[in-house]
C-alpha cells in the first residue's frame, strides 16, 4: 500500500465545526454504496426466507402451520422425532442417497469421458457429434417422460433404481461443461504422457482428469443435487413407497384428506443435510488455476 | 553410425505440404539443432521424430530400426516441451518417475534412476515438492529429468528455453550444454534463436519453407552459408547484401565502388557481414551518410545511408564517426561474400 490513504484519512476525520452540527455529508459515493447493500440485503432476505419457513414450519405444531410468524408459538421437536421414527423416512433417504450418489458417479466418468474425447481427438462426424449432444439440451424433461416412461414399461423397468436413474446417468449439460473445460488441458500433457508410454485410457484417467478437478467438483454438485431434488420423473416411474426417493415420499406425509406440511419441512431440512455435505466436501476443489501451475511461469 | 536418420521425410496436412523432404542424420552423440523462423516445420520434424504426428512419406530411423510406424513410446526418445508438460498435481519425484511409468524395471531401480536424475540435475532437495512452488527454471529441469530417466538414444527439445527470462535463458543454455557432454546422449534441439543454435550446436539444420537450407558445424554455416536466406538469417545484425555485377576479375557495385574478387559471374549480390565492415581511410567498398549510432561498448554499430540502400558496419568504440558525417567503408576479400542475385546461392 502507498501511503496516500494515510494523509487521507486525518484530513476526513477531522472535526470541523459543521462536522459538529450536521450530520456527516454523504457523497454519492456513499449513496451507491448504500443502495448496494440495501439491494443485497434484500436479496439475502429473499433467498434465506424460504428455508427459514421451512425450519420454522418444522417446529410448530400441526394447528400453527397457516399462521405466517416465523417464531413458533410454541416450538417443538416432536415432528423431529415423529419423522425419524418414521421408518419410511430412512427408507426413502437411503434410496435417494443411492440413486443421486451413482448418477452422480456416472456422470463424472461418462460426462468426462465423452467431453475429453470430443476436445481432444479429431476424428469424421466430431462436430456433428456434439452438436447431436448439445441439441438435447434443447428438450425439456416434462416432453421426454412419456417416451422414458413407455421405454421403461418395455423393458420393466418401472419401479425401479435403474427406472428412476437412467435418464440422468450422462447428461448433455455434463459433456459440454468437461469439453469445455478439458479444453484449458494443454495437448503437450498428453503428448508427454503418449511418449512416456501411457495409453489412451490412462492419459485421460492419470493426466487430464486430475487436471480439471474444479470441473470435476462442480459437476458433482451439479449433478449430485438435480438428483437429490428431483421430482417430476421418479414420482412417474415409482409405483410402491418402498421405491419412492425422498422428495416423492415427503411430499405424500399426511393422508390424503391434508396435508401434512408440518412433516414436509421436517423431512425436507433434515434432507437439506446431505447436500450441505456434498457440497462442502467439493467446494474446497474449486479453485480455479490448478491447471496452469505446471505451464511456464 | 547414424543414431538418427531422416529419408525423404514429407508431411502433410490434407492438400497442404509443410515439410517437402527432409533429409538428415545425426550422428551418436551429435547435439544437433534445428533452426529457422517460424512455421518453417521445425516442430513438425520434431513431432514426426516422437512419433506424435504420422509420416506422409519418408523414413525414420534410429539406432538402425525403422521406426516410423511405432508408438512414441516404442521410439526410444524422450521429448522436452516448450510449456515444460510437468503435472500439476504430482510432486517432483512424481514427475520425474513419470518418465519411467511404463518402463519394467523393478522398483528399487526405478528408485536409484530418480535419484541419479535428481542428483545431476540438482533438484535433490526440492523432489517433495509441488510444480507451482517451483521457479521457471526449475520446473524446466524437471522437464529434463523426466526425459532423462528413461535413458533414451535421443533426446528432443523443442524451444525449451522460450519460456525463460532472457538471463535464466542464457544459464539454463550453458546447463544443457554441460549435461550433454556429461550423458552424452544424441540430441535434436528446436529453436528459432540463432544464438541458442551457435551456441549449443554440434551442427546446425537451417530449415525455411518445409526445406533444409543448410546442414553444417556453427562456424561453417556463420563463414559460408550456402545461400542468402542461411546468410542473412545467422549472425546478428545481418549480412548486408549489396547488388552488383561480377566479370570474373572484379565486382562493380551498383553504388558505384568496386572490389577486385576473381570470383562468380553476371548479376551478384555482395555479402560482408557488419562485424567485417569497417571505415576505412583508402579504397572504399561503398561511402555513405551515418544515421544512427549504436554503441556497444568496445565497438559501435553505425547505420549507413548509401546509394545501394542502409547498410550496417561496425567502428571502433572510442571513435566512432558522427551521425551526419560521411563515411567510406570497406572489407578484407576474404570476409566477402558472392551470390547469384536469381537463385540466391552462394558463389564460391
Ligand atoms: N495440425 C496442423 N494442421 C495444419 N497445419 C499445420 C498443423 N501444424 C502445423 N501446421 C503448419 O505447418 C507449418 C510448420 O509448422 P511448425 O509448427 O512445424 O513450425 P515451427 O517451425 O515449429 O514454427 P515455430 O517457430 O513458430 O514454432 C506451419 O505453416 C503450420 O501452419
Ligand atoms: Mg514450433
Amino acid at each position: 500500500m502507498t501511503d496516500a490513504p494515510l494523509t487521507e484519512i486525518p484530513e476526513r476525520v477531522k472535526p470541523s465545526s459543521d462536522a459538529l452540527l450536521a450530520k456527516p455529508r454523504r457523497g454519492p459515493r456513499d449513496n451507491a454504496q448504500v443502495i448496494r447493500w440495501i439491494l443485497l440485503f434484500l436479496g439475502g432476505v429473499l433467498m434465506v426466507m424460504p428455508i427459514a419457513y421451512m425450519i420454522s414450519t418444522s417446529l410448530k405444531w400441526p394447528h400453527e402451520v397457516y399462521n405466517v410468524n416465523l417464531i413458533p408459538d410454541e416450538p417443538t421437536l416432536e415432528n423431529y422425532t415423529y419423522v425419524l421414527e418414521d421408518g419410511r423416512f430412512y427408507n426413502w433417504f437411503w434410496n435417494s442417497l443411492i440413486i443421486a450418489t451413482l448418477t452422480t458417479i456416472s456422470n463424472l466418468f461418462f460426462d468426462s469421458l465423452v467431453g475429453y474425447t470430443l476436445c481432444k481427438f479429431r476424428f469424421p462426424g466430431r462436430t456433428l457429434v456434439f452438436i447431436a449432444i448439445l441439441s438435447t439440451l434443447m428438450i425439456p424433461t416434462e416432453m421426454l417422460v412419456i417416451p422414458w416412461y413407455l421405454m421403461s414399461q418395455q423393458f420393466g423397468w418401472l419401479d425401479s433404481y435403474w427406472g428412476i436413474m437412467f435418464p440422468g446417468l450422462m447428461t448433455a449439460f455434463g459433456v459440454f461443461l468437461m469439453k469445455q473445460f478439458f479444453e484449458s488441458v494443454p495437448d503437450d500433457f498428453l503428448e508427454a504422457a503418449r511418449i512416456d508410454g501411457l495409453n489412451e485410457f490412462q492419459i485421460w484417467w492419470e493426466v487430464a482428469m486430475p487436471l480439471v478437478r474444479p470441473a470435476l467438483a462442480a459437476l458433482a454438485i451439479f449433478v449430485f443435487l438435480g438428483n437429490w431434488t428431483a421430482f417430476l420423473w421418479p414420482l412417474i416411474v415409482t409405483n410402491s413407497v418402498e421405491m419412492y426417493t425422498l422428495p416423492v415420499g415427503l411430499s405424500g406425509f399426511g393422508d390424503e384428506a391434508d396435508v401434512a406440511w408440518e412433516l414436509i419441512m421436517t423431512g425436507a431440512a433434515i434432507s437439506t443435510i446431505p447436500t450441505l455435505i456434498v457440497f462442502l466436501i467439493f467446494q474446497r476443489f474449486i479453485i480455479r488455476g490448478v491447471v496452469m501451475a505446471g505451464l511456464k511461469g | 553410425m547414424a543414431e538418427l536418420a531422416l529419408r525423404s521425410l514429407t508431411k502433410a496436412y490434407g492438400q497442404t505440404e509443410v515439410l517437402h523432404g527432409i533429409d538428415l542424420e545425426v550422428a551418436d552423440g551429435e547435439f544437433v539443432v534445428l533452426v529457422g523462423p517460424s512455421g518453417c516445420g521445425k516442430s513438425t520434424t520434431l513431432r514426426l521424430i516422437a512419433g506424435l504426428e504420422d509420416t506422409t512419406s519418408g523414413a525414420i530411423e534410429i539406432g538402425g530400426r525403422d521406426v516410423a510406424r511405432l508408438e512414441p513410446a516404442a521410439r526410444d526418445i524422450a521429448m522436452v516441451f516448450q510449456n515444460y508438460a510437468i503435472y500439476p498435481h504430482m510432486t517432483v519425484r512424481k514427475n520425474i518417475g513419470f518418465g519411467l511409468r511404463a518402463s519394467k524395471l523393478p522398483r528399487a531401480d526405478k528408485k536409484e534412476r530418480i535419484a541419479e536424475v535428481a542428483e545431476i540435475l540438482g533438484m535433490t532437495p526440492l523432489l517433495d515438492r509441488k510444480p507451482s512452488q517451483l521457479s521457471g527454471g526449475q520446473r524446466q529441469r524437471v522437464a529434463i529429468g523426466r526425459a532423462m530417466v528413461r535413458d533414451p538414444a535421443v533426446f528432443l527439445f523443442d524451444e525449451p528455453l522460450s519460456n525463460l527470462d532472457a538471463q535464466l535463458r542464457t544459464q539454463m543454455r550453458l546447463e544443457i550444454k554441460k549435461l550433454h557432454q556429461r550423458v552424452g546422449t544424441t540430441i535434436v534441439f528446436v529453436t528459432h534463436d540463432q544464438v541458442e543454435a551457435m551456441t549449443l550446436a554440434d551442427r546446425i539444420v537451417i530449415m525455411k519453407d518445409g526445406h533444409i537450407r543448410q546442414v553444417g558445424t556453427p562456424s561453417e554455416v556463420y563463414r559460408n552459408p550456402a545461400d542468402t536466406f542461411v546468410a542473412r538469417f545467422i549472425g546478428a545484425p545481418s549480412m548486408n547484401l549489396i547488388e552488383g555485377r561480377a566479370d570474373g576479375a572484379r565486382v562493380a557495385l551498383a553504388s558505384g565502388g568496386e572490389i577486385a574478387l576473381a570470383r562468380g559471374g553476371g548479376d551478384v549480390l555482395l555479402g560482408v557481414r557488419p562485424d567485417d565492415l569497417h571505415p576505412v581511410e583508402g579504397p572504399a567498398l561503398i561511402e555513405g551518410r551515418v544515421t544512427v549510432q549504436e554503441p556497444l561498448g568496445p565497438e559501435t554499430l553505425i547505420y549507413v545511408e548509401t546509394s545501394a540502400g542502409e547498410v550496417i558496419a561496425k567502428a571502433d568504440g572510442r571513435v566512432p564517426p558522427a551521425v551526419g558525417s560521411t563515411v567510406r567503408l570497406g572489407a578484407a576479400p576474404e570476409d566477402i561474400h558472392l551470390f547469384d542475385r536469381q537463385s540466391g546461392l552462394a558463389l564460391a
